[in-house]
């Protein structure tokens, strides 16, 4: 005969006291893992959703083209306006001072050099871009280069040039003397790229005749916030003093706010949805232990006699906690299982069925097994703790008072 | 191997002191059956109370095998009933969960023994228990819970036995044989104290006392 085949028979033989003391463990269990495992998925989903928001957001800068413009201090902005290319130049080098800098606002810098021209073999007027690509950031941590440079002797052509002139990737034409292979027909854009041919910044400086010259550098600005302008003015004023800074892609810059204000007001309802979770899971914990609490008291009192008898035995008072407090660890251990699988299932389906949410579990910032480890522990303690005054009421009965009242 | 030296013990109760054992004197020795008769309410479960080391007299002295139980620890005091005293009682106190060796077994887990089983196995013959050795007490005749009762006290070779009782809800054949067996035990040296008010006790005892408000009298 063992303590715990005493605590097995009982079990067996009082199925509903232990039934409803599992019963209440995994409510609290579970109103634990649920609401734990919930956040954990609102929290990756808000995670994913954001960088998802923050990805497409990139891509639309870079095809609503870049949200800010170096442009030589002496340029006549109302003439940039109306032509969409600046008169003025400024050195090439300039880029390279910008890239070189610890500026923090911008990642992106993109130097070109643009003019009107009428494309003499053909009698047709183009908007010649000379663009070399990224130049790269060198004290920041690499990023995918957002637009990618013309390589020399070819010639990227709008969707309305090359359609006109039926010209075709691979195919080979003459700007003002110049041989060049076609690079890439672009799609119709219904703006003035579509009448805008792209060649090498150094190819495009020599036709021109400017040679180490740009008049523009197109720059992202990666804080993404409207607000972020006065600071990128005040960083490039200090590095370039000879430049303007002017805001384009306010679409972008627009779209770059609601993303914040998304995940700002995301955000709050995440914290919400905590606040609500660490009111209710204490309070549902609670009653679930004083639950477990009066269901040990009515187990301790239909055992009074029982217990009474194995005192006078010689069963010691330690033998008497080890068994009740063996009792709750099952209950405990029990509940805690059942509840950590109801949670995990709750939050499961009430995320991906009721909410939408792809959210995979695994993407979580807590292992599984730990979650079970923390619903099986914490139920066993909850189950102990909560059965500890009936147990001490158990052990502290005197054997006596139980026979003299036969 | 029991003696008890001008016990007395008493209870507070909503009306006063209540004297449950008045300047009791009494021994019991090996191969003694003591039988201590009286009517209910004269002190005798106090007095088997206070023999099993249940219950601190008030004054006086008790010895149990040449050592005052009261003077032990309370786990010292349970190990020393566990080894030295069977417990018989009137309404039997089997664990109603557990079958009828694993009541015998009982006893085994405040002394755990190598040879447990065995002996539980043994009793069991040695009752007429062997076809309910799988039964729990509901299943079982008053009488077969009495004998239940008395293996379960006897698995660990107590010293004495202490019965209070033990034929209160017994008929005729079932006392007499509760009280045979009680007297086998005596007979191969154990020692009994019965406290009772069944008459025929006396017939099987090798001694009796009668008790009346507290007071051994005779």
């Amino acid at each position: 005969m063992t303590i715990w085949k005493l605590v097995t028979s009982e079990i067996l033989h009082r199925k509903m006291n232990f039934a409803l003391g599992v019963l209440a463990v995994m409510v609290a269990s579970t109103s634990f893992i649920g609401s734990i495992t919930l956040l954990q998925i609102h929290e990756a989903d808000l995670v994913q959703g954001m960088n998802k928001l923050k990805d497409d957001t990139r891509k639309a800068m870079l095809k609503l083209g870049f949200n800010v413009v170096i442009l030589p201090k002496d340029q006549n902005l109302a003439d940039w306006y109306a032509d969409d290319y600046a008169s003025k130049y400024m050195p090439e080098d300039y880029v390279h001072k910008l890239a070189n800098s610890r500026i923090v606002t911008v990642r992106h810098f993109l130097p070109s050099l643009q003019q009107k021209i009428e494309w003499p073999e053909r009698k047709r007027k183009i908007i010649l871009v000379g663009a070399r690509g990224e130049v790269p950031n060198l004290h920041k941590n690499p990023v995918k280069p957002l637009v990618q440079p013309v390589p020399p002797g070819t010639i990227s052509l709008g969707h309305e040039l090359h359609r006109s002139m039926d010209l075709k990737v691979g195919e080979k034409v003459k700007l003002m003397g110049k041989e060049f292979t076609i690079h890439a027909c672009h799609k119709e854009r219904g703006n003035k790229d579509d009448i805008t041919a792209w060649i090498y910044l150094a190819e495009a400086q020599e036709l021109l005749d400017k040679q180490g010259l740009i008049n523009a550098i197109l720059a992202l600005e990666c804080l993404c916030t409207g607000d972020a302008l006065p600071l990128i003015r005040k960083e490039i004023a200090a590095i370039l003093p000879d430049t303007q800074v002017i805001e384009r892609g306010s679409r972008a810059l627009a779209r770059a706010e609601a993303r914040t204000k998304v995940e700002k007001e995301a955000r709050i309802t995440l914290e919400n949805e905590k606040h609500l979770a660490s009111i209710l899971t204490p309070v549902v914990v609670t009653g679930c232990a004083v639950w477990v609490a009066l269901l040990g008291f009515t187990n301790v009192r239909a055992r009074r006699e029982e217990i009474g008898v194995l005192r006078t035995l010689g069963v010691s008072a330690k033998s008497i906690l080890v068994m009740f407090v063996s009792r709750h660890i099952l209950v405990g251990v029990l509940g805690g299982a059942l509840g950590f699988c109801a949670g995990v299932l709750a939050a499961v389906y009430f995320s991906t069925v009721l909410e939408g949410t792809r959210v995979q579990i695994t993407s979580m910032d807590i292992s599984v097994a730990g979650l079970l480890a923390l619903s099986v522990g914490g139920a066993a303690a909850l189950a102990v703790i909560a059965g500890w005054i009936p147990t001490m009421t158990a052990i502290r009965q005197d054997p006596a008072e139980v026979l003299r009242e036969e | 191997m029991l003696e008890f030296k001008n016990i007395n013990r008493w209870f507070d109760g909503p009306e006063g002191k209540v004297t449950a054992l008045d300047e009791v004197c009494l021994s019991v020795s090996p191969g003694e059956f003591l039988a201590v008769r009286g009517p209910s309410g004269c002190g005798k479960t106090t007095l088997l109370l206070i023999a099993g080391g249940l219950l601190r007299p008030n004054t006086g002295q008790v010895s149990l095998d040449g050592h005052d139980p009261y003077a032990l620890s309370p786990e010292m005091r349970s190990k020393m009933r566990a080894s030295m005293i069977g417990f018989v009682f009137q309404q039997f106190h089997l664990i109603p969960y557990l079958t009828v060796q694993q009541n015998i077994l009982a006893p085994s887990l405040a002394l755990p023994a190598k040879g447990a089983d065995q002996r539980a196995k043994e009793l069991l013959s040695r009752f007429g228990l062997d076809d309910r050795a799988g039964h729990v007490p509901a299943q079982l005749s008053t009488g077969q819970r009495q004998r239940t009762a008395l293996a379960r006290a006897l698995l660990n070779k107590p010293k004495i036995i202490l019965a209070d009782e033990p034929t209160g809800n017994l008929d005729e054949g079932n006392a007499d044989i509760v009280f045979g067996y009680l007297s086998q035990y005596v007979a191969e040296g154990g020692c009994v104290l019965l406290v009772t008010h069944d008459v025929r006790a006396a017939a099987h005892a090798t001694r009796t006392l009668q008790m009346v408000d507290g007071r051994i009298i005779q």
